[in-house]
């Protein structure tokens, strides 16, 4: 009589079609509300309005649940209303932020923009002169230096952590994390005081991938702890079983297993000091001129460059300033991207 | 070795209950394994070598200063160098005191948590408890993202964009809360506060306290949180007496994180904020600083005294937020381990 | 069987006389027939303290995947009913959808009808919240909140609920006392509630449950994770809750179905979605099955 497969999965806890009207109509209620009070009183801006609409929607969507079920759903409905404002708080600025990037990044951006420096032409001058390049390879070459530094010091950090379990890894593990929270400004300053100041050397980008590299060893070395702890102990065993050293085991089956996320760690490390401002400013000195020896003499960066442009003030500066946040954010969104690819291409097979 | 039975001496016999004595597992490293492990080692130490190098460095630097002025480098709200960087005499005797800088870090940072926090835990239990799981991996993956977006972006971002709804809301604050002493200005003019430097720092610190505690909600026990759904509790009261339970002290690590952030951000605040060497209270009047961005100011023209100062102003500086951080992650680390 | 001569021996010990002889007479036939249903909706005509909960034609998925078909039963009030079956044919699925937590499993989705007093749970508008007040649940794992003391998770569904209750002392002595706990932790209401045996926790969740005067008690395999001794004092606990109110509880041992509930359902999944094999008063269905497979499952045969 009954025929079992015809039967049609619901999922009766789902909104209803009421459900849904009545939330369009509480959403067009509190905008025309919120229109008609930012439109009458003394309140302006897109702002109030945004805020004003947030709390016409929870109170009515509050009132509503009360009417229908109770004190505790008229609670329940005002703490939804709270974690939607909350996410959309944190969302606002992004979008705020990656908008203002893209809709006054390009501005500043010419023909040459990527083949001059500002040797020639203060951040002030019209924006069909001067660029990036001296920046741009300055900015290559610090991150260059701080890989071949920090790779191996962030990969061995997570290899002692690991797979040697030494002693003191407990402690190591403590400080990679408090490490990881230093200011950057910090990092400036010691390489300053440690390596420049009283020494008679200058500022050069070297310094400034010195100091990099102190902010990049912990990110490198607690992603890369995470993706080596995701290597099967057996692998390891396996290993050991078959007469192989340790030295053995890890380079041939551990790190291949975990070369992807390993890779990743690297990535998200760079992504971390691609931006850094505050320590090139105690270290490289930041030239307008192309420089493409780090070891010698002041070297422009991309973060320094936005600096140079934010310090100027004029409106020429402040385009300049966006269109070096732009290659910037260019740069980290596509490190990140790639970070989030390889990550999903599974850590270990 | 083999031993017969005849071995066996009468002592060993009458010995009543001879307990087996354990036999020390040791295997000798290869000696490729022993370079492995040497080198593995120097490298692990490498972080503790960096972190003991920047104290020592900086203390030492700044330590003639430190001596010199002793407590009053904390507690001095007069930061005057005597002599000018071209080596001339100034006009005053030179002393150095962090204070009012140190209130201005502590200002800023307090305004970016009583913003940022509330804002994270209800994002972060948004993240945890409504948001559907494909929302979720794109958002978890926004937040990761706004967390590595560099500083100077959010100090242009600050000035350029924040800073009229900021002063916007601060003219309102001050309009309708002036009489709390904190919301009163002198004059109507509300350009580069502490306020608008806190509300930067908040935007800033929102990703990692929203990450840490979304990570600290998810792992409120599957099974509470059931037995509280099973029991009759609506959506919040679970989350209230099973989640919050749970996490609370993982969420405070997690603004603590934050206020490590905060504390040391340097190119944001410089930015934003009008940067004055006073103690500012009045968080809506555009003058103060933080440790920081003072350190950044003088570095340009100071002479050697005064880099000697900054240096020891960045020793504090650097004690300071790794004592947060390091509370912080004991908080944090504790509670994952408790909640799991 | 041996075994089966000592189950059927300790059924009679404690299944009341009166709630399978009313419906010894309710007969069983096999999966996807209609007869279960009509089978079940007549012992509940004959029952005279009527039905509390029904469930019609219940079906559930997870995802693409469906796991029970077509389940129809009637759950009388004051009654015991065993939900047995193989890992995998769907008790527990069954269980619940029955006080609506099948749906916080993501991609879960259901068809058919729950009536509890003829009402359906998942029509539109229900309040959810209200329905498992009055459809309370015991987990498998113990499971008190770590963060309270053993009197507040008593009254812990109190606080989630908000309700109103005049006096907190004596509701949590009677809830205590009824899930047989108030002698051994009188003296101890302010200790965590983690400090008890796995038993007394198990007794606690009980006690927590009856805190919100629910009219029935869904139990997922409550004693899987407990020793013997506890074990058989949770059983002596569900009979005596049995007295007034309506007890479902899944369970993989036999001799517990049989020694606790006056009713059982058999439920099998044979590579498709689990359906009810077989249902009748406990002792027909390990005395005389319909059903081969409910005989061979019964009798250890398989399963």
């Amino acid at each position: 009589m009954t025929t079992i497969k015809t039967v049609a999965p619901i999922r009766p806890w789902r909104p209803t079609k009421r459900d849904y009207t009545l939330q369009i109509a509480i959403i067009i209620g509190s905008l025309v509300a919120s229109y008609l009070l930012v439109a009458n009183t003394g309140f302006e801006g897109r702002l109030s309005l945004v805020i004003f609409f947030g709390f016409f929607a929870v109170v009515a969507l509050a009132i509503l649940s009360g009417l229908r079920r109770g004190k505790e759903a008229a609670k329940d409905a005002v703490m939804a209303g709270a974690a939607y404002t909350g996410i959309f708080a944190l969302l606002l600025p992004v979008v705020s932020m990656l908008w203002t990037v893209i809709s006054r990044g390009t501005a500043a951006i010419y023909d040459g923009f990527f083949t001059t420096d500002m040797s020639q032409d203060p951040f002030s001058s019209p924006l069909d002169a001067g660029g990036i390049k001296h920046a741009l390879i300055g900015t290559l070459w610090l991150i260059a230096i701080a890989l071949i530094i920090s790779v191996p010091l962030g990969i061995l950090t997570a290899l002692y952590l690991t797979e040697i379990k030494g002693p003191g890894s407990a402690l190591i593990r403590f400080l990679v994390q408090a490490m990881s929270g230093i200011p950057s400004i910090v990092a400036g300053l010691f390489i300053y005081s440690a390596l420049i100041s009283g020494t008679g050397r200058g500022f050069s980008g070297f310094m400034g991938a010195l100091a990099l590299s102190i902010l990049m060893i912990p990110t490198v070395a607690r992603t890369a702890e995470e993706v080596l702890k995701l290597v099967p102990a057996e692998y390891r065993e396996a290993g050991l079983a078959l007469g192989a050293t340790q030295w053995k085991t890890v380079a041939l089956v551990v790190i291949p297993a975990a070369k992807s996320g390993l890779v990743t760690a690297v990535i998200l490390g760079v992504a971390r000091i691609a931006g850094e401002t505050a320590p090139l400013l105690f270290t490289t000195g930041g030239a307008d001129n192309t420089n493409l020896n780090p070891l010698d003499g002041n070297m422009g960066t991309i973060p320094f460059y936005i600096w140079k442009a934010l310090i100027d003030g004029s409106p020429e500066a402040a385009s300049r300033a966006w269109a070096g946040i732009f290659i910037l954010m260019l740069a980290v969104l596509s490190l990140f991207a790639l970070a989030r690819f390889l990550s999903r291409a599974s850590i270990v097979k | 070795m083999v031993r017969k039975a005849k071995d066996v001496t009468i002592a060993e016999l009458e010995r009543p209950h001879s307990a087996p004595t354990p036999r020390t597992l040791e295997s000798k490293p290869r000696p490729s394994d022993r370079v492995f492990r040497a080198i593995v080692g120097v490298g692990g130490f490498s972080s503790l070598t960096i972190l003991g190098l920047i104290a020592g460095y900086l203390f030492f630097r700044g330590y003639s200063i430190l001596r010199s002025e002793s407590l009053s480098f904390i507690t001095g709200y007069e930061w005057v160098s005597s002599i000018n960087s071209d080596g001339s005499e100034g006009a005053q005797p030179s002393t150095y005191g962090v204070g009012a800088m140190l209130i201005g870090t502590l200002v800023t940072a307090v305004i970016a948590l009583v913003i940022g926090v509330p804002v994270s835990v209800f994002a972060a239990l948004y993240l945890t408890f409504f948001a559907p799981q494909r929302v979720k991996k794109i958002l978890v993956t926004v937040v990761d993202l706004m967390a590595a977006f560099p500083s100077i972006l959010f100090g242009l971002w600050g000035l350029y964009v924040l800073m009229e709804p900021g002063m916007y809301v601060a003219e309102l604050l001050n309009k309708y809360l002036g009489w709390i002493p904190i919301f009163a200005v002198p004059v109507p003019v509300f350009l580069r506060s502490p306020f608008i430097a806190g509300l930067v720092l908040a935007v800033m610190i929102i990703p990692i306290v929203t990450a840490i505690s979304r990570e600290i909600f998810a792992q409120t026990p599957l099974d509470r949180i059931q037995a509280a759904y099973a029991l009759g509790a609506s959506k919040w009261a679970m989350i209230k007496n099973v989640a919050f339970p749970y996490s609370y002290s993982g969420v405070v690590g997690g603004a603590m994180l934050g206020l490590g952030r905060a504390m040391g951000e340097t190119v944001a605040v410089f930015t934003v904020l009008n940067i004055l060497y006073q103690a500012n209270f009045k968080i809506l009047l555009g003058a103060g600083g933080n440790l920081a961005s003072h350190i950044i100011l003088k570095f340009g023209e100071a002479s050697e005294e005064e880099i000697k100062a900054l240096m020891a102003a960045g020793f504090v500086l650097f004690l300071m937020t790794l004592a947060v951080n390091m509370i912080a992650n004991v908080i944090v680390s504790k509670t994952g381990r408790r909640g799991r | 069987m041996s075994t089966y001569e000592k189950e059927d021996g300790s059924m009679n010990s404690t299944a009341t006389p009166a709630s399978t002889s009313a419906a010894s007479d309710t007969r069983t036939s096999s999966l996807g027939d209609v007869a279960t249903a009509s089978a079940a909706s007549r012992s509940r005509t004959e029952q005279p303290i009527g039905s509390g909960l029904e469930a019609r034609n219940v079906h559930a998925w997870f995802g693409k995947y469906h796991a029970i078909s077509d389940m129809s039963l009637d759950f009388p009030t004051g009654t015991v009913t065993a939900l047995i079956g193989p890992s995998g044919c769907g008790k527990s699925t069954f269980l619940r959808t029955l006080n609506r937590m099948h749906e916080f499993i993501p991609g879960a989705a259901m068809a058919g009808e729950v009536l509890l007093h003829g009402k359906d749970i998942y029509a539109p508008g229900t309040d959810v919240t209200k329905v498992r007040l009055k459809i309370g649940m015991v987990f498998q794992k113990p499971n008190p909140f770590p963060s309270m003391t053993i009197g507040e998770n008593v009254l812990a569904g109190i606080k989630l609920a908000q309700l109103k209750v005049s006096n907190k002392d004596d509701l949590m002595e009677e809830c205590l006392e009824r899930a047989g706990l108030w002698n051994e932790v009188k003296d101890r209401l302010n200790q965590p509630g983690g400090s008890l045996s796995g038993g007394q926790q198990q007794r606690l969740c009980i006690a927590r449950s009856l805190a919100v005067r629910p009219e029935v008690l869904l139990m997922d395999e409550p004693c899987s994770a407990l020793d013997p001794g506890s074990t058989l004092k949770i059983e002596e606990t569900i009979s005596e809750l049995a007295k007034t109110m309506t007890i479902i509880i899944v369970t993989h041992n036999m001799q517990q179905a049989a020694r606790v509930s006056d009713y059982t359902a058999f439920l099998l999944s044979d590579g498709g979605p689990g359906q009810i094999v077989e249902f009748a008063p406990t002792r027909e269905i390990f005395t005389r099955p319909r059903d081969e497979r409910t005989e061979n499952y019964v009798t250890g045969r398989f399963g």
